[in-house]
């Protein structure tokens, strides 16, 4: 099948005006006729499950938490973006849709990312009249923070939890829908499978997770908001219930997956502590407007740290590698995320690791404390200020900016990061790639749809901080529901969608079986044991940086890894009651799959582009010797794969990617 | 370091539960504690018995998810943190540490340490929400200036993360502090004023219907709230509700 | 306006309101009773006025058993439902580390103080109504001080008067504040008012078992 990205004819900035003049549209009697599933409810899904509730269809949320509220859009610290121009600096809805598609290494779709900056302004409009409390000045106006490389103000946050805020005003406005009727709640439920009429997607299997009942549910629509799939990791930022499962199972039925090894690593995280750990926990990258970054410049001062003889504080200003600094002169600790990942792994892969692992960077905020004291010195008059007095205010400043992530990282490490500096190290965050789908967010199965991180679209390589949520509320608030009404409207006579058929009954025994083999296969080994091997691989071969032999390796190892889950894997308890464990196997089983296809897919994109590394492919000379090398000659497409039985056996489609309003260009930190 | 937990073990809603005694050996004071309760669990699955179930998610301390009663208290000892956020390093070796689910007839146990809070959903559905409309045609997001003072105040009571210590850790199972946490948000708001008087009616109501308890003003909840949310919270949802009747 | 009374929220101001009204009783009560210590004339002067006067016997006095009844019932009848609201009790729940022991024991505080009440009713308030309502006995203004002191003769009396008062006390400590917040005042949990919630909660009560010591150990 050609792909076909239904990408609007006429000039950027009207494409998305000019076809939502022209589309579509199911009146509002008959509205009441279509039922639609939403499988998730974090920005993407729960912002969509109102909004189509308000428009007048009948909607089914699943999420396999106790609460929508408990998605993992909630734990996004630093802000969401808009052109709202708020602070004339310039800023416009092209501008940020240039920073989009630059950010993403240009492998994002222009039509697409336009939309979304063009809605962007109404998420922050919608998100007001819901009653989140927006960060405000002192005049009452909404207030904005700078992110991650780009030349403008265009943050909107509240706090340290702009994801909680946002996530609960859509959840205030999914409860005043439940309160109506209009979306039906299902909590703790998971679909585990997706069922296929006539070629159209008709309904999910879903397992209640407190009594383990196997349940049938039918729509006009399906759809897919269940976040990216960061735990093919083991370790990540995600939550630990985070998974694929629900976009690998339309993946099986029929939707292409896109680009699967656009991953980001994001650069400051909390180091691993032992092999217990599992989760990584992130820091806002704001920390990098005043850390600096450094490792020893000497192997025996990084063995005298890691043996505790030596402090890092003890080291004298020659004796450290400011290595962004040095690398980056240009953008120095502000260099984008990919960038900064890469070079943190290149100096622990050097043997400069600070801490017991070797995977640990320091953080450091020595001279921004002393910088801001001597700032405040000025300011308050202080003649011959002791240094304990230029540090005290320093670290008030410290405080007021960061307080709250000192105050985790001091919980988590158990150490003070205003004495000592801070140990990082990158940990997987996001995932940009994800299903395909069209500029109606359509997969390529026809009534099944794909929102949020779960799809493929906006971010290309690699995503700028503060666009995630802005993505989620911009598919579930703006774009879905406008263009989902396209394709229902065909249904207005179909009536209710039985759960009787065949299909229905073909998938629940399909689901059926794997859950009785799983609970009945009394191997050797747990859940966990496969995790955790599966991302070991993928961290040592399809993590920061890849190459052809380590993807080759990667793929024949988790297909390995697979087939001994399979053999040996041990399910304690039943299928008929609340069971984690059954929950844990089948969506390793799924990441197990989606690993091998996302080595695969490395291996073939035989570039470096964003979060998407490959050591073959750098700048072999000049000013950027050493840096990533894009190809956009060969490799200026979409990677959309088709399921074919084995993820070995998957199939390409590309989606050649042209850039008409952008001109492409190296991404340049020098 | 070597630890006896005493755990609550329970079938489903329907069994009777019962304290069940487990060791586990060699864990690093560097640990969260639920990745003590992994290592357990590993254990227990190892030797073909039922893993402890519990519930957690982000492990971050922001979804609200994870929810314990450890040693007797909400969250564990340690302050301002969740269950998912408390470190080992806070026992020491050779402790007993009691596990308990969340106590309150509104919160029944599904199983193990695993409590149904639905009765949480119920109350924000109730009226937990301003009714407008996704036109992406509101006023302009600067139409309506807000005070900085009360744009910070609703946002320390918005930072409410739904877990239940409130309830949990309350003597009379009250849910007051979590209802009057989101009353407060919309009520220092002016898009809140609109519907102040039905919401705080409807979501009282539905709070006593659920069957919490009545405040006592003990300021337990305070106390043991990962977020530090306020006590004054409850005063100003009294102060709504009287606001609302006379 | 019943809806509101009928809600959790409604009883619990309710209980605030009667408290108000009994914490102000309390303090009028103490200061006549103080004027024993100083001054047996005056003491009788006022005692007489307050048994006496029309708007006091017949307005205030109902009000104030109203308040009574109203405290203790609705104290009663939020205790149980507090205590089915709690379901399955902790094997181990450390109550101290978030609270403090008067905040948790009201119900107990309360139950001494309620005992006392009946002792004290049965003591001075059976005796008073009898003798003005029932047996209508000839007005003798000077009584009072006398029947007063009579009362602290026994020791048993005085160790019970006094142990009643430092559980009032400690049912004071949490209550005074307490109250503020239930109306919807966040005074209560500002400085001043804890304070002053303190000094009443300590000096009140003490006061009162300044009073009945030393009437016992200056009868004559």
């Amino acid at each position: 099948m050609a792909l076909d990205s239904k990408v609007p004819e006429g000039p950027i900035q009207d494409k998305w005006t000019n076809y939502k003049n022209k589309i579509n549209l199911v009146n509002p009697a008959n509205k009441r006729h279509i039922d639609i599933i939403v499988v998730g409810t974090g920005l993407a899904g729960g912002s969509a499950s109102a909004t189509l509730a308000e428009l007048g269809y009948n909607v089914k949320a699943f999420a396999y938490q106790d609460s929508p509220r408990r998605a993992h859009s909630i734990a996004a610290q630093g802000g969401i973006n808009a052109a709202k121009n708020y602070q004339g600096d310039g800023d416009s809805t092209y501008r940020l849709f240039y920073d989009t598609v630059k950010g993403g290494d240009y492998r994002s779709r222009e039509a697409n990312v336009y939309r979304l900056a063009e809605v962007s302004s109404n998420i922050i409009d919608q998100c007001v009249a819901q009653g989140v409390p927006f960060a405000r000045d002192y005049g009452g106006l909404l207030d904005n923070r700078s992110f991650g490389g780009v030349l403008v103000s265009r943050t909107f946050y509240a706090k340290g939890q702009t994801g909680q805020q946002l996530l609960l005003g859509a959840y205030s406005a999914m409860n005043r829908q439940i309160a109506r009727g209009k979306i039906e709640m299902y909590n703790r439920h998971e679909m585990l499978d997706v069922v296929i009429v006539d070629g159209k997607a008709r309904g999910i299997i879903a397992r209640n997770l407190v009594t383990g009942e196997i349940e049938r549910h039918s729509a006009h629509a399906v759809v897919i908001a269940s976040g990216g799939y960061g735990n093919v990791y083991f370790l990540s930022t995600n939550a630990m219930g985070s998974n694929v499962t629900a976009a690998w199972k339309i993946h099986k039925k029929g939707a292409y997956f896109a680009n699967p090894c656009y991953t980001q690593i994001h650069p400051t995280c909390i180091p691993r502590s032992g092999d217990y750990q599992s989760k990584l926990t992130l820091m806002s990258e704001s920390l990098r407007n005043d850390g600096r970054i450094w490792v020893p410049k000497h192997l025996d001062d990084v063995k005298a740290i890691r043996e505790g003889r030596k402090k890092p504080t003890e080291l004298s200003e020659d004796e450290r590698d400011y290595y962004l600094e040095r690398r980056y002169p240009a953008f120095g600790n502000l260099v984008p995320r990919d960038v900064a990942s890469r070079a943190a792994k290149e100096r622990c892969d050097a043997g400069y690791g600070v801490n017991a692992t070797g995977e640990a960077v320091y953080l450091d905020f020595a001279s921004a404390i002393e910088r801001y004291g001597k700032e405040q010195v000025k300011i308050h008059n202080i003649s011959n200020p002791s240094k304990e007095k230029i540090t005290a205010l320093g670290e008030k400043i410290i405080e007021a900016k960061y307080g709250n992530l000192f105050q985790m990282y001091e919980k988590i490490v158990d150490e003070n990061p205003y004495k000592t500096p801070m140990m990082i190290y990158p940990a997987t965050h996001y995932t940009m790639g994800g299903v395909w789908v069209d500029y109606n967010l359509m997969t390529t199965i026809p009534g099944c749809y794909c929102i949020g991180e779960a799809n493929f679209s906006d971010h290309g390589a690699n995503r700028l901080g503060a666009s995630a949520l802005m993505q989620g509320l911009a598919d579930g608030y703006f774009v879905l529901p406008y263009t989902i009404g396209d394709y229902l409207a065909q249904d207005i006579r179909t009536g209710k969608i039985p759960t009787n058929s065949p299909e229905f009954e073909e998938a629940e025994k399909t689901v059926k079986t794997r859950i009785d083999y799983f609970v009945n296969n009394k191997g050797s080994k747990s859940v966990d044991y496969f995790h955790k091997r599966l991302g070991k691989v993928m961290w040592d071969k399809v993590g920061m940086s890849r190459n052809e032999k380590g993807l080759k390796e990667a793929m024949a190892e988790i297909k390995q890894i697979r087939e001994e889950f399979w053999k040996d894997v041990k399910v304690p308890g039943n299928a008929d009651e609340m069971n984690p464990e059954l929950e844990k196997a089948g969506r390793v089983a799924d990441f197990l799959e989606l690993g091998e296809l996302f080595a695969k897919d490395a291996l073939m994109r035989e570039e470096s582009c964003g979060g998407h590394f490959r050591e073959e492919s750098v700048e072999d000379s000049g000013e950027q010797q050493g840096e990533a090398k894009r190809n956009d000659k060969d490799f200026a497409f979409v990677a959309a794969w088709e399921y074919k039985g084995e993820p070995a056996d998957a199939v390409l489609h590309k989606e050649q990617l042209e850039f008409k309003d952008i001109e492409l260009k190296q991404r340049s930190y020098k | 370091m070597n630890l006896t937990l005493k755990i609550w073990r329970q079938k489903d809603a329907s069994s009777k539960g019962q304290m069940v005694d487990y060791n586990v050996t060699d864990i690093s004071e560097h640990m969260s504690f639920l990745e003590m309760m992994d290592v357990l669990n590993e254990q227990l699955i190892d030797v073909g018995e039922e893993p402890v179930v519990f519930d957690h998610d982000c492990r971050e301390g922001i979804c609200g998810m994870c929810s314990m009663y450890i040693n007797g208290q909400a969250h564990g000892p340690d302050r301002a943190i969740t269950t998912c956020q408390l470190h080992m390093r806070t026992f020491k070796d050779g402790d007993t540490i009691t596990i308990e689910p969340f106590r309150a007839a509104a919160f029944p146990v599904i199983k193990d340490l695993v409590v149904d809070r639905s009765a949480f959903e119920r109350i924000q559905q109730a009226g937990g929400y301003i009714s407008v409309n996704t036109s992406g045609n509101t006023q302009d997001a600067n139409a309506i200036p807000i005070s900085k003072y009360a744009a910070d105040e609703a946002m320390d009571a918005a930072t409410c993360i739904g877990c239940g210590a409130c309830v949990a850790t309350c003597k009379n199972s009250s849910a007051m502090l979590f209802v009057g946490a989101k009353v407060s948000q919309y009520a220092l708001l002016p898009q809140g004023q609109i519907e102040a008087a039905d919401r705080v009616r409807n979501m009282v109501e539905q709070m006593d219907l659920e069957g919490f308890g009545n405040c006592t003003n003990t300021g337990a909840c305070e106390v043991e709230c990962p977020k530090g949310i306020s006590l004054d919270n409850i005063a100003r949802m009294n102060r709504e509700l009287i606001k609302a009747s006379v | 306006m019943s809806r509101f009374f009928k809600s959790s929220i409604g009883r619990k101001v309710a209980m605030a309101l009667s408290a108000f009204f009994l914490m102000i009783f309390l303090l009028q009560h103490f200061a006549i009773n103080i004027l024993s210590v100083f001054s047996a004339e005056l003491f009788n002067e006022v005692s007489h006025f307050m048994g006496t006067n029309w708007l006091i016997q017949f307005v205030m006095q109902p009000v104030l058993i109203f308040a009574i009844i109203y405290h203790f019932i609705m104290g009663f009848v939020l205790e149980l439902k507090n205590k089915k609201a709690q379901g399955v009790p902790y094997y181990k729940n450390n109550g101290a580390a978030n609270s403090t022991w008067m905040s948790r024991n009201m119900i107990y505080s309360g139950l001494v103080i309620l005992a006392f009440l009946v002792l004290h009713f049965a003591d001075f308030w059976v005796h008073e109504i009898n003798v003005k309502y029932i047996n209508i006995a000839p007005t003798d203004p000077g009584r009072y001080y006398h029947e007063l002191t009579e009362k602290f003769v026994p020791i048993w009396r005085v160790v019970f008067y006094s142990v009643a008062f430092v559980l009032l006390g400690l049912h004071l400590a949490h209550g005074f504040t307490s109250a503020f917040q239930s109306i919807g005042s966040t005074a209560g949990r500002k400085r001043a008012l804890q304070k002053l919630g303190k000094a009443y909660s300590i000096i009140i009560p003490l006061g009162f078992i300044i009073i009945a010591l030393y009437h016992h150990f200056n009868h004559h």
